[in-house]
């Protein structure tokens, strides 16, 4: 393949345009009204982080009652073990169903993709307006069933505890029903834009491997989450008019909940790690100066992880009382997960390998990444071998393991994600000083708070219990004190992003000297993304020397 | 590769980008290069939505079979009190109506507003005469109380004590519910392009509307074609 050089012009010289997204047409009514993928990722953008926070305090609080056996504080007992429960379920729904999910797609992805392929807008505008909307009630209904009750069945909403306890858990899975609606419609979206809209002289294979990735998630969210969707309204019919399907006092099955909720719900995972890797694939090739080292086998690896993800849903239920042979066949299929994800890590690492690298902000949270996604990708080889697993189930070791992948990977790869496109999405440059301590400060307590609960695990702490042995003290206070340093890192990094919003515009057109097309227009982006409808001359990642020194 | 990415470039060339001869077409969105493209797309995601559609209730298929396998007996006998006339008539209703839908999708295909208008309500009255007679099966059913879950209170079955019938009824109801609510949803739909359609809005140069409430239309009969054997036809 030949790419021409004549595509670089160096837009960094141009005047920053007068009017772009934010200004043009200002006020709070057109915001609302707008159609505008750019506007609608920012509104996405301030919603998750809003969910984020408040899922943050929750896991705070969870982990300040955990420090000690008693769970006092300052002479009284924090919270009761009712409380407890419903602390924990909501930390877990608010942080899977109303953050990461829509985090880096329906976020980042809205304001980056179309800009990546060249193009105007998603496919459907009114809809992706509509999506988000459906977040927005679905978010109001998740925060009603808090005020006005309670859910303590924990984010899986297992049956028979969730048809038969009290409280709100009817609204909290109608809330989920409709954010799965919000999640379909980003997804439709976004398949439809990667098939029709790619700027001209854009093949599948000179797509930058974000859009791969996203592409990849939007196929899930669309042939998943209907499941979820059919799930829940089983559920609350169940709830509300005792049709027995999940109740085996009037025939039902509780496993058949199980089955159908994994079905959805291990695709989600994949929901939720795939933008993830999407995202470092970008930060890994842009600042090594480097070309991504095995392009087609990292996009082909995210549309096999798609499809992977969805025959491994049993290894949820090893202890649950599938068939023997359903479990070995299910623990066969979850090692096959390793390959595609062992691709990528090493195609990242054969990428920097010689590599020019600079270690600005995102490029940290990069490697973290790296090193964080090892470490919960490896432990979940431990839950997928069924002798291992047997003793694990349930345990801290689970709870370590599944924070060290939706966190230590796709939270830390979304933040690092922000960072690399905060310039292009405000056209402000944060301090980079702060914002790379802040990310320090993110590596070492999330490593502090959750490498211990491996040890608890192993040691047998069960996940979920609110009473522990008097012996799991130390680690369970540690684990505690590493999630104050974790809260304090992402503090500090809040406040220097937020901080930088109070300066003019400084962000150069291209800050990090990025390849793909959103890195062509102005920071911030006019309304229309382009001046002129972008062409691809150049594959994404192309950093030859006679190329970049141009 | 160069040369073609040219061609298209000087196409989207103006500061718009996108070609000049179908800015008089009010439909056209302005993010689209052209009607055939936005066309293409809308298509793209019409079937993007049946799919969906499609593994929504194909979770119910699925939680069917199983239970089937669980009360082989119990499903058999239980499905003789579901009227097999009534069900072969709803059948035979909503064929008529996928062939009026399609009839329909052409006659705006060819710009005959007349013929589209009376097709469209051709299948709006099918959709209808569906709910009616799916509405004398339910007040049969709620009459013996052949009815999900614990409001099962149907007499003299064969086997006591089985959870079986009342499962059967179960997934029927939720089924055959979440198909109704779908010919419903078929109706506003049709409606909602009759009126258009009155309006003289459709024709050969634009009528995606139509195309799509036709695939619409037609997921929802071919739904209710795999429900009928499924739920009257049991051997």
């Amino acid at each position: 393949m030949e790419h021409t050089l004549k595509s670089q012009a160096h837009v960094a010289d141009r005047p920053r345009p007068v009017k772009n997204y934010i200004n043009n047409d200002p006020g709070i009514w057109s915001w609302m009204t707008t159609v505008d993928h750019k506007r609608i990722g920012v509104m996405y953008l301030v919603g998750v982080l809003s969910a984020f926070l408040i899922g943050g305090i929750f896991a705070l609080l969870v982990r300040l009652t955990l420090m000690t056996p008693n769970h006092m504080l300052f002479g009284k007992v924090l919270m009761t073990a009712e409380t407890y429960n419903r602390v924990f379920t909501l930390h877990g729904a608010i942080m899977v169903f109303l953050f990461i999910i829509p985090s880096v797609p329906a976020a980042l992805g809205n304001f980056v993709l179309p800009l990546m392929l060249g193009a105007k807008d998603v496919a459907f505008p009114r809809l992706n307006l509509a999506s988000f909307y459906l977040w927005v009630i679905g978010a109001i209904m998740a925060v009603m069933s808090m005020i006005f009750g309670a859910v303590d069945t924990g984010w899986t909403f297992y049956t028979p505890y969730s048809t038969s306890t009290s409280g709100t858990v009817t609204l909290m899975t109608m809330a989920v029903f409709v954010l799965g609606f919000s999640s379909i419609f980003t997804g439709i979206n976004f398949v439809a834009t990667v098939h029709k809209l790619r700027a001209p002289g854009m093949g599948w294979f000179e797509m930058p491997l974000f859009v791969w990735g996203i592409y990849s998630t939007a196929i899930i969210q669309v042939l998943a989450t209907p499941l979820l969707g059919i799930t829940l309204v089983l559920l609350a019919l169940e709830r509300v008019f005792n049709i027995g399907i999940f109740d085996p006092k009037i025939g039902g099955d509780p496993v058949l909940f199980q089955h159908f909720f994994w079905f959805y719900s291990h695709p989600a995972v994949y929901i939720m790690i795939l933008p993830g890797m999407a995202i470092i694939s970008e930060l890994i090739p842009t600042f090594s100066r480097k070309t991504m080292f095995g392009y087609r086998a990292v996009a082909y690896s995210s549309v096999s992880l798609a499809l992977l993800s969805f025959i491994v849903w049993g290894h949820h239920m090893f202890v649950a009382g599938q068939s023997q042979l359903a479990t070995v066949i299910f623990s066969a299929l979850t090692f096959l997960v390793a390959i595609p994800s062992g691709v990528k890590m090493f195609n990242w690492l054969g990428t920097m390998y010689k590599g020019n690298i600079s270690l600005e902000t995102p490029m940290l949270y990069a490697i973290s990444f790296l090193l964080l996604f090892a470490i919960g990708g490896l432990t979940g080889i431990f839950l997928g071998t069924l002798s291992t697993d047997v003793h694990l189930t349930d345990t801290y070791f689970v709870v370590a393991h599944f924070h060290y992948v939706m966190m230590g990977g796709t939270v830390i790869a979304f933040i690092g994600g922000l960072h690399y496109w905060w310039p292009k999405m405000t056209g402000r440059m944060y301090t980079e000083k702060w914002a790379a301590i802040g990310c320090a400060l993110v590596f070492w307590g999330f490593n502090q708070t959750f490498l211990t609960q491996f040890f608890l695990g192993s040691k047998g702490m069960p996940r979920r219990y609110y009473n522990y042995l008097d012996q799991f003290q130390p680690l369970h206070a540690f684990s505690t004190y590493g999630s104050w340093i974790l809260g304090a890192g992402l503090f500090l990094t809040a406040i220097n992003l937020l901080a930088s919003l109070r300066k003019p515009y400084d962000a150069p057109d291209n800050p990090w000297g990025g390849t793909t097309l959103e890195w062509q227009t102005s920071s911030p982006p006019i309304t229309h993304n382009f001046e002129d409808q972008p062409v691809l001359e150049r594959a994404p990642y192309d950093y030859r020397p006679e190329v970049v020194s141009h | 590769m160069s040369t073609s990415t040219t061609d298209l470039h000087s196409h989207g060339g103006d500061s718009h980008g996108h070609g000049g001869h179908d800015h008089a077409d009010p439909h056209f969105q302005h993010h689209f290069t052209d009607m055939e493209q936005q066309f293409d797309t809308s298509k793209i995601g019409m079937w993007l939505f049946l799919a969906t559609e499609v593994l929504l209730f194909g979770g119910l298929f699925v939680g069917f079979g199983l239970m089937q396998a669980r009360y082989p007996q119990e499903f058999l006998e239980a499905h003789e009190h579901l009227q097999k006339p009534l069900g072969a008539l709803n059948t035979i209703v909503l064929l008529i109506s996928s062939y009026t839908m399609v009839m329909g999708v052409l006659s705006a295909q060819r710009s005959q507003t007349k013929k589209l208008v009376g097709y469209l309500s051709a299948t709006i009255v099918c959709a209808c005469i569906f709910l009616m007679v799916k509405y004398f099966e339910y007040a049969h059913k709620f009459e013996d109380g052949l009815l999900p879950g614990h409001w099962y209170s149907h007499k003299g079955d064969l086997i006591p004590n089985s959870h079986g019938y009342a499962t059967f009824f179960s997934f029927y109801f939720m089924m055959t519910g979440l198909h109704g609510i779908h010919i419903l949803a078929g109706i506003v739909v049709l409606l909602w392009i009759l009126i258009r359609a009155k309006r003289g809005e459709f024709s050969k140069a634009y009528f995606t509307p139509v195309d799509l409430v036709g695939l619409y239309w037609h997921l929802v009969d071919l739904i209710w074609i795999y429900l009928f054997p499924l739920y009257y036809l049991i051997k």
